[in-house]
């Protein structure tokens, strides 16, 4: 028996439900890792990720010191392995950093600057990065990779309701009657929230409404399963908003009182029938109808959601549509009741609410509003840009344009994670600068000319804001490899040298003694946090913002009395259909998605124990498909699309529907993403992931 | 509804609400019987009878963890009966299974001086380690059949049902169905049963390895030998 040295609380590094863990630890390393019964937000469970996934921590090719590349200035720049670097010193690398970023900032000014910040950090990495990002080089342009996720959930609830986050918390599941799970393989992506929800299945008899186009785990304690076809889901739940409305099952109370937009909606829906819906989506009228009955009766309802419904070029469409339906039924300010998009990353939540987005401060106080700009100039003594910056792809755009010419890139990997993946690596080769800060090399990293080592989330201390809005700790378990450093001490570093090379004569301020005196900076401009500190967090294990005073208890749901925008809203929408559909060229529908043991780009999960058990990359074909191109389980396929192609390994499954294939987006050696297009939602700026056309054929 | 009892424990007089467990009451008045097959994350199943206490009237022991309180009830929780009860169940339970890695257990023999060698000829569970996945061993010999880990892969944390209980009697055994190997069942190595284990009879593999002497660098080129048994690329 090992016995432990020390249990370190902390949380998981993967998902945004948070779970609180014990690292035990020997000689140095996490040799387990166990959950605290009794502790919110888990209780206890842990998924295969949590409990055996964090081993990446101790690779042996976590990085260990700067690097510099060795051809620097050559281009157009070529993807290399670590071998195309040379080790150098802190002082070396960061002077280097600083001085390409003053050089491109005075010759091209400020906006050449493109920024990404990492939704793995820490909200106090995050804050510091946008501060310097804003504050020295002057510029927005900053954003991370929920404009990839969740962007679409956020403009559909900002306009419907006024903010974005996920209204209620995870404690609340028991109490549910009735809740729709839609495009969310939530077993697979959230799978102790899916543990939450069969609990209210199993124990508490809610029933639960599937919108999947797929098979997923789910459907098997569903009552309902509708099947839609991909990228038709706002035809569905137009439809069950048309019953809702026809069979007088909405909630005028709650309408009269809370919500604006009642008339224009409804005249809006008369033709969206559940006939009509079932003509696009396949998904049969009756099955429709009884689910708009089953959600609009219920006493207590809510909607959760993942990626299905919000990476699409329709995705604000779709989180509207899912927000309709809530504000008709009244579903929404009741414990329990609300609009739950699942966010993917450990702190996707905080690094938004950070300010790590182009057109907002920490709490989403406004970049254009004279008022927050004037706060946050008088706090930090610099002038600031008042306009808003670009969006992830909006940079990927102007750096082809040659407008950005340096990419700061934090614990991200656009390399994998952006849609078209060959026309992305076109971008970044004709870039000037480009300056990577992760714990491990992966495709981004390839293309850099600094490469800074950073510690892990069992290396510092910070915290995570998961889904639920909770703000949790993270803290030093194990010493960080090498020279690594914590994020915010890089970038207070980085900072101090480019306002030296810039010839400031004021400091924004990167004067931090720990993480927790940045989270104070932070809470003090930022009135939801203002009544949360490292310390109240420790002895509470957990704080909800919004949270204005350190007496206030925090918040578990929203919207109990109001909504931030006043009254919800009802939008009207127009069902429109995929940008790239299958033709006789390309006959099969691809979309991409997430497995089990793996993680987003692969960087963590492909040097952990779990690569073990999902070693390859694999092709989703339905046996129909499969049989008239002699494709048998195993056999590898190519896999084109008018993108690119990939070789995978194919799964012969009834999982996902015939004239579909779903294909997981972590393998490096057969990115998903060579695959899909760069069609983007007008309003939210984020690619479309599910839906696009490729063509299999049989490798011999 | 919150009507309460009161009751005469050890010469106490306690009320407790009337829906409670005799454990939970004892757990109120700071006394938790001691417990074997019960943990806080499962459904109380009454299985070890560990938990035993004596009540007045009552022809056998109450095993506190899933026995109701009545009005007036008086309960005994170190009459020598209990004790003598107690300590017989860790002494055939250490005589057949290893509790070695079990440190509660251990804690419990010390505690009511159990003999660890008065069944010296008693048949044990001895049996290979199962070694069939990237993330914890099964090793039965240390199985007491407590059920914590079917109750947390089913209907108490996972509602995933990958394992149950198979054999009769002495051969009774924790197994998958058609004792297949686990990336053969619905299992999806959440190890929440791993958690729950009182004994080490589920352990991860990374510990299985260290305890054997193995470093971490060393454990890793183990699990690339793994990965080409299970069939993976490069």
């Amino acid at each position: 028996m090992i016995k432990s040295q020390k249990s370190v609380r902390s949380t998981c590094p993967y998902c945004g439900v948070g779970c609180q863990v014990d690292l035990q630890i020997k000689d140095e390393k996490i040799f387990r890792v166990d959950a605290p019964f009794g502790v919110a937000p888990n209780f206890g469970r842990l998924c295969t990720k949590g409990r055996f996934g964090v081993d990446y921590v101790h690779h042996p090719s976590r990085l260990k010191t700067p690097l510099i590349r060795k051809d620097l200035g050559t281009k157009p720049r070529q993807a290399i392995g670590i071998e195309g670097f040379r080790e150098a010193t802190w002082d070396e690398a960061l002077d280097l950093a600083a001085e390409k970023f003053a050089e491109i900032v005075q010759a091209k000014g400020a906006d050449a600057i493109g920024s990404f910040c990492s939704a793995k950090a820490t909200n106090e990495d995050n804050y510091l990065f946008q501060k310097f990002v804003r504050g020295v080089i002057g510029t927005n342009n900053v954003d991370h990779c929920a404009r990839l996720c969740h962007a679409a959930s956020v403009a559909g609830l900002q306009i419907a309701l006024g903010t974005s986050a996920m209204s209620n918390s995870i404690a609340e599941m028991k109490d549910l009657d009735v809740f729709i799970v839609a495009g969310s393989n939530t077993t697979e992506t959230h799978p102790v929230i899916s543990t939450f929800l069969r609990e209210a299945v199993v124990k508490n008899g809610a029933k639960l409404i599937v919108v999947d186009p797929r098979q997923i785990e789910m459907t098997q304690f569903a009552t309902r399963w509708l099947r839609q076809k991909p990228g038709t889901d706002v035809a569905v739940f137009q439809a069950m908003a048309q019953v809702i409305i026809q069979e007088n099952l909405y909630d005028s109370d709650f309408i009269q009182k809370r919500v604006d937009g009642f008339d224009d909606y409804a005249a809006s829906i008369q033709e969206s029938t559940p006939e009509w819906a079932e003509q696009i989506s396949g998904v049969p009228a009756a099955e429709i109808r009884e689910s708009a009955r089953l959600y609009a009766n219920a006493e207590k309802a809510a909607i959760y959601w993942g990626m299905g419904i919000s990476q699409s070029v329709h995705g604000t469409d779709n989180a509207l549509s899912l927000a309709n339906l809530a504000l008709l039924s009244g579903n929404l300010g009741k414990t329990g009741t609300g609009l739950n998009p699942l966010r993917g990353q450990n702190n996707v939540q905080g690094c938004s609410d950070a300010g790590g987005l182009p057109n907002v401060f920490p709490g989403y106080q406004s970049v254009t509003d004279p008022e927050s700009r004037a706060k946050f100039e008088g706090d930090w003594g610099v002038v600031l840009n008042p306009e808003a910056g670009l969006t992830t792809m909006e940079m990927v755009d102007a750096a082809e344009k040659g407008v950005i010419r340096g990419y700061y890139v934090m614990g991200e990997n656009p390399m994998m994670s952006e849609p078209d993946l060959r026309h992305a690596r076109h971008v970044m080769e004709e870039l000037d600068f480009v300056l990577v800060q992760d714990i491990f090399m992966n495709e981004t990293g390839e293309y850099a000319d600094i490469i800074l080592p950073a510690s892990s989330f069992a290396e510092k201390e910070g915290t995570f804001t998961n889904s639920d809005r909770r703000v949790q700790l993270i803290r030093e378990a194990v010493p960080a490899p090498g020279e690594a450093r914590d994020d915010w001490e890089i970038i207070s570093d980085l900072a101090k040298r480019v306002e030296e090379k810039l010839g400031r004569k004021t400091s924004a301020g990167f004067e931090f003694d720990s993480a927790s005196s940045i989270w104070d900076e932070m809470a003090r401009l930022t009135p939801d946090f203002q009544g949360i500190t490292h310390e109240r967090i420790e002895r509470e294990d957990g704080v909800h913002w919004p949270c204005p005073t350190p007496d206030h208890p925090g918040t578990p749901y929203l919207f109990a009395d109001t909504f931030p925008s006043g009254k919800g809203q009802l939008t009207p929408l127009n069902y429109r259909p995929s940008q790239e559909l299958p033709d006789d060229e390309y006959p099969l529908l691809l979309s991409t998605g997430r497995v089990l043991y793996h993680w987003h780009g692969g960087t963590m999960t492909r040097r952990s124990k779990l690569d073990d058990i999902y070693p390859d990359p694999t092709v989703e074909i339905h046996p129909k498909d499969a049989k008239p191109l002699d494709i048998h389980a195993g056999d590898w396929i190519k896999v084109r699309s008018r993108r690119g192609e990939i070789k995978v390994k194919a799964l012969v499954t009834k999982r996902s529907r015939p004239g579909m294939v779903f294909i997981p987006i972590h393998f490096a050696e057969a990115a998903a993403n060579e695959l899909t297009l760069d069609a983007r939602d007008p309003q939210a700026k984020i690619p479309d992931y599910k839906v696009a056309a490729v063509v299999l054929e049989k490798v011999n | 509804m919150n009507k309460t009892f009161t009751l005469t424990i050890d010469g106490q007089s306690v009320d407790a609400p009337q829906d409670s467990t005799i454990q939970q009451v004892l757990e109120s008045i700071n006394k938790p019987a001691p417990l074997i097959c019960a943990h806080e994350a499962t459904t109380p199943e009454g299985l070890c009878r560990q938990c035993v206490v004596e009540v007045e009237g009552w022809r056998v022991l109450a095993p506190s963890c899933v026995t109701k309180i009545n009005e007036g009830m008086v309960i005994h929780t170190a009459s020598e009966r209990v004790i003598r009860s107690r300590r017989t169940i860790l002494e055939m339970l250490n005589a057949s299974v290893d509790l070695s890695e079990a440190p509660e257990l251990q804690a419990q023999m010390d505690e009511f001086g159990a003999d660890r060698e008065r069944f010296p000829h008693a048949k044990t569970r001895e049996q290979d380690v199962k070694d069939d996945n990237p993330f914890f061993v099964r090793d039965y010999e240390k199985c007491l059949m407590c059920w914590r880990c079917v109750q947390a892969c089913g209907d108490d944390i996972q509602y995933t049902y990958s394992i149950s209980v198979g054999g009769r009697g002495f051969e009774s055994k924790i197994s998958t169905f058609f004792d297949s190997p686990m990336p053969e069942t619905s299992c999806v190595f959440c190890g929440n049963c791993v958690a729950v284990c009182p004994t080490n009879a589920l352990k991860s593999k990374t510990e299985f390895f260290m305890e054997q002497g193995l470093d971490y660098d060393e454990i890793r080129q183990e699990k690339r030998a793994e990965k080409k048994k299970m069939g993976g690329g490069k």
